[in-house]
């Protein structure tokens, strides 16, 4: 198992999350502190970068439901980006992907994060 | 600041979970199921916990196998191969043949009272497994829209097995039963089902830890027409219309 490493970028109005290694439900604390940081500037919006994601299991995935119900709660929105086909196929099998808006890359995430 | 990454592009590599997930389907089948008198799950969607209309939580049930000499990947597969045996009384579990793996659907019947004689026919894809757990998801019409995983784990010596929960009840006649017992009722058949498993492995006397949590207090209304699916009211209609079909086999 791979440690979760989590690092924080601004760009305008949106929060970038840049997660690599494994998400789990182990990953909860450095997930949410990292959420945490992200709004802490008032971010109308928080893109995921998963370009560095190597394994997730359900865990994972429940996790980022509750971010999800975190950020709609706090009038914040998701983006996820940079998902491999994989993970794309679990967003779709999850309906996550009902939930929180996918874009292709980071340029087009941000582009929809200050629309 | 740092600069975006792209190099490896995301669609060339390869994920170590891959055989882990069930691959996406538009509509559920149960063909890979028997012994079933009734089908309610064929031809619905999955529905998980966003898709529910009640409040969402979070439920955990953890046992440790005090004495019990199994490792989490062994205790993991038999699980899986015994899974329907661990159930309290009344509750029916018609495992796919395949076994529990990723994308197989099971179906199953259970008591909407302990008891009653009436069952509540429903069922759940396998979402996710690995050697150390899986999950569970529920279809359109079940009473709850959830995900359930079984795991198990070590705690210094002892090893742990765990089921939980992320759940909401599917709509407002769902929410309603919850408010009045149901809640109570699923959580016991849970601890139950931990206590049987902890017996049948050798523990003497298992201790169920029960966790709580509400992740979000909001009911979903944009959901609440999820009821057109509602499986109260189709066992209710399946029960009442029973005389009629019975008379119409007879004539």
């Amino acid at each position: 198992m791979t440690a979760t490493v989590i690092e924080l970028d601004q760009e305008g109005p949106a929060s970038i999350l840049r997660i690599e290694g494994d998400i789990t439900s182990g990953s909860e604390g450095d997930l949410m502190a990292a959420y945490g940081l992200a709004t802490a500037n008032g971010a109308s919006a928080v893109i995921l970068d998963f370009s560095k994601l190597e394994y997730m299991n359900s865990g994972g995935i429940g996790l980022l439901v509750t971010l999800l119900v975190r950020a709609q709660r706090g009038g914040s929105r998701l983006i996820a980006t940079g998902l491999t086909e994989h993970y794309r196929e679990i967003f779709s099998l999850t309906r996550l992907d009902e939930a929180i808006e996918i874009h292709d890359d980071e340029a087009t995430a941000v582009a929809a994060a200050t629309t | 600041m740092t600069a975006p990454t792209t190099d490896p592009r995301p669609e060339e590599r390869t994920n170590r979970d891959a055989g882990n997930w069930a691959k996406p389907v538009d509509r559920l089948s149960a063909e890979g199921v028997a012994g079933a008198k009734v089908d309610s799950v064929s031809g619905k969607r999955v529905s998980g916990p966003l898709q529910g209309f009640g409040q969402l939580w979070q439920k955990t049930f953890r046992v440790p196998l005090d004495g019990a000499e199994i490792e989490p990947a062994a205790l993991i597969a038999m699980w899986k191969e015994r899974f329907p045996t661990f159930w309290p009384g009344g509750a029916r579990f018609y495992a796919p043949l395949a076994g529990i793996a990723p994308g197989e659907v099971a179906l199953m019947d259970i008591p909407p009272v302990p008891g009653s004689p009436i069952k509540l026919s429903t069922g759940v894809m396998v979402l996710y497994a690995d050697d150390e757990s899986f999950t569970f998801t529920t279809p359109e019409g079940h009473n709850l829209s959830a995900w359930i995983t079984f795991s198990s784990f070590r705690d210094g010596d002892v090893t742990v097995a765990q089921a939980q929960a992320l759940e909401r009840t599917s709509d407002p006649l769902d929410e309603l039963a919850y408010m009045m017992g149901a809640n109570r009722m699923n959580d016991r058949f849970w601890k139950q089902t931990m206590e049987n498993l902890a017996r049948y492995v050798g523990v003497a006397s298992p201790a169920v830890a029960t966790q709580v949590v509400c992740i979000d207090k909001h009911r979903q209304w944009k959901q609440a027409r999820n009821i057109r699916n509602s499986s109260i009211l189709r066992t209710a209609r399946h029960t009442l219309t029973a005389p009629i079909r019975w008379i119409t086999r007879r004539g």
